[in-house]
């Protein structure tokens, strides 16, 4: 049971998140100058970069699964059509024959190029954003259309709806009669990514590869945030713990149930061109079922409801498979040499038996339902009544 | 124009059996436990997996029981682990658990083939090729029906006519009131299991003899198929999920030839890919059904109480 927060307490939250914010972008554009890609901590890097591709991701799914209460599997699919969305618009022109070396491309300009021409540098920068939006919009377009049927299903059918639908885009994606635009089943390459974006201010130059994404997810989990806490976001849950009382205290079910759904697959389709810019390929074949079922353990591993959690949780999942657990797969783990056991793909066996005992044992995951700035508030609390004891 | 149909149509037949055998377990937990096990198709691609080393250290006859205890044995056990623990949970955690194991099998399978595509043994005699009304087949593919229709036929007299299929039937119709009536509720609910994965095992067999061989996620698509056969039939019903299962097989079949037949019918002149949407097919039917009857065809009406 969560305590009411008084306004004052409530400004104070709303500060506090955000500078924190604002300190761990200071501290990634720090990292990304000081740590060069030969550094053995350049995994660092790798982690946040990923991480925060897939912490916007978890974060959108909460949204809908955690607070709405929608039960969707369609993730992949609306992360494919922003990574595709994202690609073909920021393709330079040079290097679209290449790309498309069976299909006559279709799209001929790229965004990064157009603004660029136009404004300089800045435009560059302005077209890449251009490009992100665009990929949300479209998810969230296809978002509405797939959501006017299917949102009509309950709990389990939404479920492999939604699952069904991501397969269906990404056999459309793969279509030969679609690949002057989506190149088939061949991958997109060559457009804008993230090892690429620099700022250059006279003679120093700054690196932004993990800044940007991070940024991005950053600007993006705000507003999510935002919208959870609005009168929006009361509704959902309201929506989620019990659909026929909500209803009765007229609450617009069918209004409600899109706004959350357009909404998660718009940023989606943020995560999925993020994705794009951060692994600089994008291919239909990768947006698999098991990219959601991913999503869904880190939102479960961080706690389902909770958005801190879900960051936390996609961190640590990202951390985890890509690094720290890494020697599981090449022989040496915890200084043990055993290239018998610790081959390819015992780390993945390591981690997903973790994700299993988090499931059945603690099921609430690392933060339950609650946020982290509701441990702030709560140790503020007891603080307070310290020193009003003392007095 | 017949010939050119026939053999995509038998194939069709063929595939829609293997697809009724995974489905009828998806519709049988469903049933009882309201649980979509995610984890069945993999258990169906282990199956396959377990056959592939079976046969090579131990003669086919042996290796065929051998791998359908297992596979029974690992269904059992991954009731009694990873579902039995949250019977009280809200359905949502069951599910997550669901898909969690899905993950854990396929990553094992991973890790023991080392990802590499590992050649599903030849069973004399069911690989043979026959030929059949003037086409040329093998003879598992004649087979899967008969064989299908028949164990669906035993397992629709074992739900009639026993004790265990009438506890069964109980369960699946409340599941608290049976538990006071005295069933033992964890009994029928392995039962359940140990049935599905039977047909499972069953089934994997016969579909890996068909193709080349099996991959750690070969399961995945067979079994979402299943599942979809079973919520067309109407999910909890056998019968329904059989016709769905067919229904499925042979629409997938003729979708991958339509191509093919379209050209020799002269409506296209060059091959335009709609194979690629053979896949694709199975979920618009999904959510056809689920739109205009979600129930599906066989299904029990339910409504929701406050």
């Amino acid at each position: 049971m969560k305590a009411v927060r008084t306004p004052e307490e409530n400004r104070r939250i709303s500060w506090f998140c955000f500078f924190a914010t604002l300190a761990f972008l200071g501290l990634v554009l720090l990292l990304d100058q000081l740590i060069k890609p030969t550094s053995p901590m350049y995994m660092l890097l790798t982690v946040l970069q990923k991480g925060s591709v897939y912490a916007l991701a978890a974060v959108s799914m909460n949204l809908l699964n955690g607070c709405t209460g929608l039960f969707s599997l369609g993730h992949a699919g609306f992360m494919l059509i922003g990574a595709y969305t994202y690609a073909i618009f920021t393709i330079p022109s040079a290097s679209r024959d290449t790309v498309y070396q069976y299909y006559d491309a279709a799209v001929r300009f790229s965004f990064p190029e157009v603004f660029g021409n136009a404004m300089g540098p800045a435009g560059t920068a302005l077209g890449v954003l251009v490009a992100v939006i665009l990929a949300g919009l479209m998810a969230a377009a296809f978002a509405y259309l797939i959501g006017l049927p299917v949102l009509r299903l309950k709990s389990d059918y939404l479920a492999i709806a939604t699952l069904g639908f991501a397969e269906i885009l990404r056999a459309v994606c793969q279509w030969q009669k679609l690949g002057p635009i989506t190149n088939g089943s061949n991958l997109l390459k060559s457009f804008a990514r993230v090892s690429k974006f620099k700022l250059v201010l006279g003679s120093t130059k700054l690196t932004l590869s993990t800044f940007v994404p991070v940024l991005i997810a950053a600007v993006s989990i705000m507003i999510i945030v935002k919208l959870i806490n609005s009168t929006y976001g009361r509704a959902f849950k309201a929506i989620r713990d019990d659909e026929v009382a909500a209803e009765a205290m007229g609450i617009n079910l069918a209004k409600h149930k899109m706004i959350s759904f357009t909404v998660s697959s718009f940023f989606a389709g943020v995560a999925g061109a993020m994705m794009a810019m951060v692994l600089s390929i994008a291919q239909a074949s990768n947006f698999k079922s098991a990219m959601t079922y991913e999503i869904l353990l880190m939102v479960v591993l961080g706690g389902i409801g909770s958005t801190s959690g879900s960051v936390i949780g996609s961190f640590l999942f990202v951390a985890a498979s890509e690094w720290w657990l890494r020697g599981l797969d090449s022989g040496t783990f915890l200084g043990i040499n055993a290239p018998n056991i610790f081959r390819n793909g015992f780390r993945l066996v390591v981690f997903s038996v973790i994700i299993m005992i988090v499931v059945l044992f603690f099921r609430q995951g690392i933060m339950g339902e609650r946020e982290l700035t509701d441990v702030w508030l709560n140790r503020r609390r007891a603080r307070q009544k310290k020193k009003e004891a003392g007095k | 124009m017949d010939k050119t149909i026939l053999p995509y149509l038998i194939s069709g037949v063929s595939v829609g059996g293997q697809y009724a055998l995974i489905a009828i377990g998806y519709t049988m937990v469903y049933g009882i436990l309201r649980l979509i096990n995610f984890a069945h198709g993999d258990v169906f691609m282990v199956a396959g997996l377990m056959m592939v080393y079976a046969a090579a250290a131990m003669p086919l006859s042996l290796a065929i029981p051998l791998v359908i205890i297992l596979t029974v044995l690992l269904g059992f056990t991954i009731e009694r682990v990873a579902y039995r623990p949250l019977r009280t949970a809200p359905r949502m955690s069951v599910m997550i658990s669901a898909i969690g194991v899905s993950y854990l099998l396929q990553n094992l399978a991973l890790y023991i083939t080392g990802g590499l595509n590992k050649n599903y043994p030849q069973i004399p005699w069911i690989s043979d090729r026959v030929t059949v009304l003037g086409m040329e087949t093998s003879r598992v593919t004649i087979i899967t029906p008969f064989l299908t229709v028949f164990l669906v036929v035993l397992l629709v007299l074992l739900i009639n006519h026993t004790k265990i299929g009438m506890a069964m039937r109980a369960v699946s119709l409340n599941f608290e009131t049976s538990q006071l009536m005295g069933i033992r509720i964890n009994s029928v609910i392995s039962a359940t299991f140990i049935i599905g994965t039977f047909l499972a095992a069953v089934g994997s067999m016969l579909f890996f003899t068909n193709y080349p061989g099996v991959v750690p996620t070969s399961g995945a698509m067979p079994g979402l198929k299943a599942f979809v056969a079973a919520v067309f039939g109407g999910i909890g019903s056998i019968p329904g999920a059989v016709i769905g299962a067919f229904i499925i097989g042979i629409a997938e079949s003729l979708i991958k030839g339509l191509d093919t037949i379209l050209i020799v019918n002269g409506t296209i002149t060059e091959q335009i890919g709609l194979a690629t949407f053979s896949d694709a097919f199975t979920f618009v039917l999904l959510i056809i059904i689920l739109v205009f009857k979600p129930t599906g065809l066989f299904g029990e009406k339910t409504t929701d109480k406050v």
